[in-house]
């Protein structure tokens, strides 16, 4: 049974998860957009990672299992990319859209 | 008849077990279908400053209790799980429960905002920031509502040592389910 | 190690054909709804295909075709044929029939999750005939249901057609899904002891990378069909920019699904060509490697060019260029697979069998449609081929190749094993030639029909002047004729397929002298597939070894 494995890891890895709950849920408190940002969804990737890692076991499973999941992640944000330039900026950049309100 | 199980699903060419491999190729869907919803809303949040405006409405309360409760009972679906290799399938039954209690608890919690929401006039149709807030969120709920129905077929299926290799199984979509909820959680009641 | 054919006992005609986890039932059943929805598809195009060739004259066995229907009429063919008959022939049929026996194992993994699937599957074929039925009719707005037509009832006139339609591509999508699970896992982890990842038959990698394509790209339109049901039926607006939503976001969530979509149909029929060519030349394939890496590339750079399809949906410039770049690279690793399937040919020992002709078909007109996608796929010439019939021509010159000729012949190649029977030579050579010519006196009209300016989706074009022109009327007649000749030679095809059943002449384990695993066993093979489970001890294409008395190797045979 490796140290990774033992019911006091994985308790001390929920420890950690609250921990950093409070913290994204005080990031706001400071009113500074940056900071909330990087609190909110930092904080998210690095909770995300300790649920895969640990509870998941991905940090002692086949490396092409790691691989698959994250090329999934990068084809969202292709994805993102891709859609970004017509769903964010519809009007273009040399004429204002004034057609169509916008709530 | 009863129904006899291939030969063919206990073999193990990659050498991780046949069930564990279908669970990630479950979870590498559910990535692009969460994924998809998500970006559509990133996409539409980050160009219409003004849903601030409605996302101010959201229960930050409301969230981060269920937050709680999810990554507490992905914990004890992971103990469910350790307890199994510990060779004691009453111990993991009965972290299974704990388990489905928690969502349980996470569907009670997400009910009561939701008719605090509605009652105030928050509905799909109101913004489409409401749209998309309960579109993700339900479609969250509805992965709970099966996650919480498998974990009770397997948990009578352990109860009588049967298919303990499913408790690791089910956990998985478990954290998964959970991890969703971590990238929900201030999409809609943090960073709003 | 013994099999379990032996242990299952005497089963009812319910559980043995309708009810049955055997993969190779469940393969039978998704072929025999694809051909019946293949015959609807038929049926769609005969019509609105006679209407364009004699606008406004009573259809035998319709009627007249109002501009409505002729909208219902060529939506639900593109819809039907994609999603109904070139998926579930490809993927579901032959890669639950075969898989399993080219593995080595007794069943798929998850058999009654295979069942399952096919549940699904056929519920969304009975949803999708169902909307032929509703008030208002079917639905419209082309199989890409773009909105505010797919919306708003205001436009498309067909408000439950509408949901019809996305809840059955919603179920097709479930289906597939969960089968996919099924054929990963199972070419994963089932495999014959001794067989690695090289000694995989070449169709077995496509159709599993073909499922992990399709997973990998339909979960943003699942999303995007969930968001349009919802404006559908309660008017929220995600499509709607007076509400704050954008169009062009579903097109994204559509085409980012619909680009790989066509790699996923065309992989498995790439697999079925490269079975069949190698038997027949009895030849090594050029290169196994080769074909693998150059498919998981183009598998990978399917998502990369999905915007092809909006060059003139009013996208960024910008954007129209990254994509019109990333397109025509993609040609580059399908023309490699072309290259060595030819060169898996040169000095073959070539034999003209049905399936043999269909395979090499498969080639010739793949290659036409291949090359007319360069015009389709340069940004600058899109603006004028874009929504005319050159890209019907070039699509039904990629899709009638991967959906009915690849199909052809894997039904051809593995009806013996199937049914223990050979279907007649003669009549398939006649099918063969009757449906090749006749399909390219199709289409190649509708390449000068698109370069003459002809929109699609017009249901009559005596309403404008430059295109009713005579000839170009005369195109279309002649199109139409074309069809109907084609579908008059498919008679010896049905007839063909059942009187074979009864009277073909009986096929023993191996009738063309293969090495892949399906053809060690009896024909067909029975429940549990393998009276001793073979152990594997070289690669799928040992045809012709230097020094061999007999020019095949099979896979299970001790060196």
């Amino acid at each position: 049974m490796s140290v990774n494995t033992t019911s006091q890891h994985y308790v001390k890895i929920w420890g950690l998860l609250l921990f950093l709950l409070v913290v994204s849920i005080c990031g706001p408190l400071l009113g500074i957009k940056v900071v909330t940002l990087i609190t909110a969804f930092g904080i998210a990737i690095v909770k995300a990672w300790l649920v895969a890692a640990n509870f998941m076991h991905l940090n002692i499973e086949k490396k092409y299992i790691v691989y698959l999941l994250l090329s999934m992640i990068i084809l969202m944000v292709l994805l993102f990319f891709g859609a970004a330039p017509d769903v964010m900026k519809p009007g273009g950049n040399n004429w204002e859209r004034v057609s169509t309100t916008v709530k | 008849m009863s129904f006899a199980q291939p030969m063919a699903t206990r073999r193990s060419s990659t050498g991780i077990s046949t069930g564990k491999l279908a669970v990630w190729w479950v979870i590498v869907s559910e990535i692009v279908i969460f994924g998809g919803l998500l970006v559509s809303y990133i996409l539409y949040r980050l160009y219409h400053d003004q849903w601030s405006s409605e996302a101010a409405h959201t229960s930050l309360i409301a969230g981060s209790i269920n937050t709680f409760i999810l990554l507490t009972s992905s914990l004890f679906v992971v103990l469910s799980h350790r307890a199994i290799e510990d060779k004691d399938p009453q111990k993991a039954f009965k972290y299974l429960w704990y388990t489905i209690f928690g969502g349980l608890g996470f569907l009670v919690v997400k009910s009561i905002e939701w008719t605090g929401e509605i009652t105030h006039g928050f509905v799909m149709t109101k913004s489409l920031f409401w749209a998309f807030y309960y579109t993700a969120a339900g479609l969250h709920a509805l992965h709970v509502i099966a996650g919480i129905i498998i974990m009770a077929i397997i948990s009578f299926d352990i109860k009588k040592n049967k298919n303990l290799q499913r408790v690791e199984y089910i956990g998985n979509y478990w954290h998964f389910v959970d991890i969703v909820w971590i990238f929900l959680f201030p999409l809609l009641y943090i960073a709003k | 190690m013994t099999s379990s054919a032996s242990t299952h006992s005497e089963q009812s005609f319910w559980q043995k054909y309708i009810f049955s986890t055997d993969h190779k039932v469940i393969a039978l059943q998704y072929f025999f709804t694809g051909v019946m929805m293949a015959v609807v598809g038929a049926f769609l195009v005969y019509v609105f295909r006679m209407q364009l060739a004699f606008p406004g004259k009573e259809v035998l066995g319709f009627g007249v075709v109002s501009s409505g229907e002729y909208n219902a009429l060529v939506t639900n063919h593109g819809t039907i044929m994609i999603f109904w008959v070139a998926m579930p022939m490809l993927i579901a049929t032959f890669g639950n029939y075969l898989i399993p026996l080219m593995v080595g194992c007794d069943d798929m993994v998850f058999p009654r999750l295979n069942r399952l699937s096919f549940q699904i599957f056929f519920l969304s074929a009975l949803v999708m005939l169902a909307s032929f039925f509703v008030p208002g009719g079917a639905f419209g707005g082309a199989w890409t249901a773009y909105p505010p037509l797919s919306t708003d009832p205001n436009y498309s006139l067909t408000p439950a057609g509408s949901t019809f339609w996305v809840l059955a591509v919603a179920l097709e999508f479930v289906a597939f899904l969960i089968g996919g699970i099924n054929f990963i896992t199972t070419a994963m982890n089932s495999r014959a002891p001794g067989m690695k990842m090289f000694d995989i038959p070449i169709i077995v990698w496509m159709i599993v990378i073909a499922s992990i394509l399709f997973m990998a790209s339909v979960g943003p339109l699942i999303a995007g069909a969930v968001m349009l049901l919802f404006d559908q039926l309660l008017g929220v607006g995600f499509y709607d920019p007076s509400k704050g939503g954008d169009p062009i976001l579903w097109q994204h969530l559509f085409w980012f699904f619909g680009h790989p979509e066509v790699y996923v149909v065309l992989l498995p029929a790439l697999g079925i060509v490269a079975e069949i060519l190698t038997v027949f030349s009895r030849k090594k394939l050029f290169g196994y490697k080769t074909v693998l890496y150059t498919t998981i590339a183009t598998g990978v750079l399917s998502f990369f060019v999905w915007a092809h399809h909006q060059f003139v949906a009013g996208i960024d410039p910008r954007m129209a260029n990254v994509f019109t770049v990333t397109t025509i690279l993609i040609s580059i690793p399908i023309a490699e697979l072309c290259f060595v399937y030819i060169a898996t040919l040169y000095k073959g020992s070539i034999e003209f069998t049905t399936p043999m002709l269909f395979a090499l078909a498969f080639m010739a007109e793949f290659l036409i449609g291949g090359v007319t996608g360069i015009f389709l796929g340069s940004s600058g010439s899109d603006i004028y081929f874009h929504d005319t019939s050159f890209v019907v021509a070039h699509f039904h010159y990629t899709f009638f190749p991967i959906s009915i000729i690849a199909v052809f012949a894997g039904v051809y190649y593995w009806y013996p094993k199937m049914f223990g029977r050979k279907m007649s030579e003669t009549l398939g050579k006649i099918h063969f030639w009757g449906t090749i010519i006749s399909f390219n006196l199709i289409m190649i009209p509708l390449f000068y029909l698109g370069a003459a300016g002809q929109h699609r989706r017009v249901y009559n074009y005596e309403h404008f002047s430059e295109l009713s022109k005579p000839y170009l009327q005369d195109l279309r007649v002649f199109a139409t004729v074309s069809m109907i000749v084609m579908l008059v030679f498919q008679v010896p095809f049905f007839y063909n397929f059942i009187m074979s059943l009864f009277r073909g002449e009986k096929a023993g384990k191996n009738p063309w002298k293969a090495n892949t695993l399906e053809w060690t066993t009896v024909s067909p093979p029975p429940h549990g597939n393998f009276a001793e489970f073979p152990k594997v001890y070289r690669p799928p294409y040992e045809y012709s070894v230097p020094g061999r008395k007999l020019d095949y190797w099979p896979q299970n045979e001790k060196a």
